[in-house]
């Protein structure tokens, strides 16, 4: 071989084989810092909307970044569009490409406090007048050891709920104002849609980059299973294959290969399956009770068409709802002075207006001047009679389909709630789109033996702590 | 990558000494213009060692350690590389890679070779066919993986089953199924891809002198006989190389994959690429930098390995 050639072959290998991964493993860049002292001006960004979202939308988002400007002189607001998905957010904070002010869910707080990815916020939270007020469990999920809180309950607290198409039910011949309350009603009605609307899944779950793991999780959940157990000597058990998670898993099964009500399409995730619940190629699926509000941002939903029911339980006595949420957090570079502007933000667009009738009414009133959703059912970040007092404060601007909710509304507060399992979550999510996939696109799959699979994997992450 | 081929220069008499050699030799180089070739060239090679190869080595130093990329590293010898080889899903992986090869070779190698050689023989619009040839290569490859999934709708009403269907075939799950996955992944990226190969071989054609397909006509050969003894022979340096690229790039295939399917429908399209990047960043609390850097530095060296057992093999056959 001459020296060019030999050259070639190790050079192509060698750099093209390294470069596909350093490429992105260099040393992470800090995000953007506005220098500024705590007196002078500061410049922070902001989440503001899901990408694709309509102008109307952006419309209000940037008259209540008006308000909040003229209102705090010396701070600007950035505006960013973002999604927070399982499996790009580590490549965004590693790269630092993340806003200032971002949202991260409840389960993964604690983690990113550990590993010091993110920021004290502790006396900016104090500086809170309703600092105390917060449900104690909620406020929890984004402390420290050191019981200082780094990450700060915003936007929601969702428990999942049964979203379905109600232009399709009528099409199929029943009732759009009652959802389906058991899982047998579910498949039945499911069956109906199938059958009367060609290319329609009657009935669909999500499937990937972990949401499918966090469906199937609130699904078990319905079925009085759980799928870890935290142990005395503080490690942690996995229990995926626990009759709850097998049961729900028959049913898909059932649906897909013996109803063939599930459509043709099985690789969907949040984003996806929001927009072909919109499409109306999905007429039922499971997602946070919140998630009306983004298909109309993002999706174009009308009022008319969406309902909302309460997710199904079983007989069981551990039957729940999984409930789940948001927190705002910033980098762990992130100044004192980005800290402070940060937190009147966050009192600003997150907070106040669940205590504050004054500014309840004005974000109500800036969101239902832009056609936006007001009203949306999420569960109290506060205690109950807190969020009765602010559905209150904004009934004059509630502009969503309450009448097609009630389904969940009416028991919202009565049904057990179980928050998200604490231990490797995200992780063995994963694992579990995996088992979904499986079920819904092999038609021999093995759901014992699947499950058996993921239970050892997902135990020797839980090893792994 | 750049190579630079030395310049023919006459071998110093072995009686003179070893010095005098050195220093004439390299009075030559200065005379012949070494320096301001260095100056010429010392921007793009700091440029390349900087962002090229420094990050290279730095992610070789990090298949040792355990790193989340804000606290200090640690050092953890050879357990990154034990974690790689103890995961389940690495022999799926290079399944799944060794497949897509497989695939790529028997759908995506022939094809442009084929579509070169017609068009070649084309009399008219040859531009026009390259241009069409081209295309797919400028579209950019999210916007194309899009429209294939678009495309690829596994309903009755999805793009393609409505075209099969008025053929009677069909509809087919495409990328919703396990065994329909991979090979449906290769046909998009053949369409997206050929069109570069394409161009090479065409390049590749016009120069083969035209004397040979003369002499082969007056012996009566036919069009088959015509490519089988003159165009694939002549070719054969073009072939080789373009076989081992193609062969470096599957391995590394990643963007379909990752795009199409995220390694579904139950792990069917997880490939190893994609397994580096779900180590690195599919966990939102932080990835395992470490078993990615390892699983990339084995996939590098085995790469490697296989280009040097590749031309060794080769190079009596591609030496004319």
């Amino acid at each position: 071989m001459n020296p060019y050639k030999r050259g070639l072959a190790l050079g192509i290998a060698a750099a093209i084989g390294a470069i596909s991964f350093s490429a992105c493993a260099g040393t992470p860049t800090p995000a953007a810092t506005t220098a500024a002292t705590s007196a002078g001006p500061v410049k922070i960004s902001v989440v503001s909307l899901l990408p694709g979202s309509e102008q109307a939308a952006i419309d209000a988002f940037n008259a209540q970044v008006k308000e909040f400007e003229a209102a705090n002189p010396g701070i600007t607001i950035e505006p960013q569009e973002y999604e927070w998905k399982a499996t790009t957010f580590a490549a965004q904070l590693a790269g630092g490409t993340l806003p200032d002010v971002f949202e991260i869910p409840f389960t993964d707080a604690k983690t990113l406090i550990q590993n010091q990815q993110i920021a004290n916020l502790d006396a900016q939270f104090k500086t809170l007048p309703y600092a105390d007020k917060f449900n104690e469990n909620i406020l929890n999920a984004g402390k420290g050891e050191d019981g200082q809180v780094y990450a700060i309950p915003a936007k929601n607290v969702y428990g999942v709920g049964l979203h379905y198409n109600r232009t399709l039910f009528a099409k199929a011949g029943l009732d759009p104002n009652t959802a389906p309350r058991t899982w047998d009603e579910i498949r039945a009605d499911a069956k109906k849609i199938a059958d009367a609307v060609p290319g329609v899944a009657g009935y669909m779950q999500m499937t990937q980059n972990a949401t499918g793991g966090w469906q199937l999780v609130a699904n078990t959940y319905a079925h009085g299973g759980r799928v870890q157990t935290a142990n005395a000597d503080g490690t942690f058990t996995s229990t995926l294959n626990n009759d709850g998670t097998k049961a729900a898993l028959q049913m898909l099964k059932d649906m897909r290969w013996t109803d063939n009500s599930m459509g043709s399409n099985f690789m969907f995730d949040w984003s996806s399956i929001n927009q072909a619940f919109a499409a109306g190629k999905v007429a039922m699926y499971t997602s946070g009770s919140d998630v009306y509000t983004s298909l109309v941002q993002t999706n174009g939903v009308k009022a008319d068409m969406y309902g909302l029911g309460a997710m199904p339980q079983t007989d069981s006595p551990d039957a729940g709802v999984l409930t789940g949420g948001t927190m705002a957090a910033m980098m762990a570079d992130a100044t004192d002075a980005q800290k402070d502007a940060a937190i009147k933000w966050i009192d600003f667009f997150y907070l106040r207006k669940l205590v504050d009738p004054e500014r309840a009414t004005a974000d109500a009133k800036t969101l239902s001047a832009n056609k936006q959703p007001v009203g949306t059912p999420v569960l109290p970040m506060f205690n109950r009679a807190q969020w009765e007092q602010n559905q209150t404060w904004i009934k004059d601007y509630i502009n969503v389909p309450l009448d097609h909710m009630t389904g969940y509304t009416d028991t919202m507060f009565d049904l057990k709630l179980v928050g998200e399992p604490s231990r490797g979550t995200q992780e063995i999510y994963k694992l579990l789109d995996t088992v979904t996939q499986t079920v819904l696109t092999k038609k021999d799959a093995d759901i014992d033996a699947l499950l058996t699979k993921a239970n050892t994997q997902a135990q020797a992450l839980l090893d792994q702590g | 990558m750049t190579t630079t081929i030395a310049p023919d220069v006459a071998p110093a008499s072995q009686a003179e000494p070893v010095t005098a050699s050195r220093s004439r030799s390299l009075t030559r180089w200065v005379r012949g213009g070494g320096i301001s070739t260095l100056v010429f060239a010392l921007p793009m090679l700091v440029i390349f060692g900087v962002f090229s190869w420094l990050p290279i080595l730095n992610s070789v130093v990090m298949s040792f350690q355990k790193t989340n990329l804000v606290a200090a590293p640690k050092w953890v010898g050879w357990a990154n590389f034990a974690y790689v080889l103890n995961d389940p899903l690495l022999p799926t992986a290079i399944a799944n890679t060794l497949w897509f090869a497989v695939l790529a070779l028997v759908i995506g190698y022939p094809l442009p070779l084929v579509v070169a050689v017609l068009m070649s023989e084309a009399r008219r619009f040859r531009g026009l066919y390259s241009a069409l040839a081209y295309l797919p290569v400028v579209v950019p490859p999210v916007v194309s993986v899009l429209l294939w999934k678009f495309f690829y709708d596994a309903g009755p009403t999805g793009v393609f089953n409505t075209i099969l269907g008025w053929v009677g075939l069909g509809p087919f799950p495409w990328i919703q199924d396990a065994d329909w996955a991979m090979p449906s992944l290769v046909l998009a990226a053949t369409w997206a891809g050929a069109g570069g190969t394409i161009i090479i071989y065409l390049a590749a054609l016009t120069s083969v002198p035209a004397e040979l397909y003369e002499a082969a006509e007056i012996d009566g050969a036919g069009l088959w006989h015509k490519i089988w003894h003159v165009t694939l022979p002549q070719l054969r340096g073009v072939l080789f190389i373009t076989l081992i690229l193609q062969v470096i790039a599957t391995a590394q295939v990643f963007l379909e994959p990752y795009l199409f399917t995220n390694g579904g429908p139950a792990d069917a399209t997880l490939t190893i690429l994609l397994l580096i990047y779900n180590y690195a960043f599919a966990n939102s609390l932080g990835g395992n930098y470490g078993a990615a850097t390892a699983l990339s530095l084995m996939l590098a060296i085995v790469l490697a390995i296989l280009s040097i057992v590749y031309f060794r093999l080769t190079r009596s056959w591609s030496d004319s």
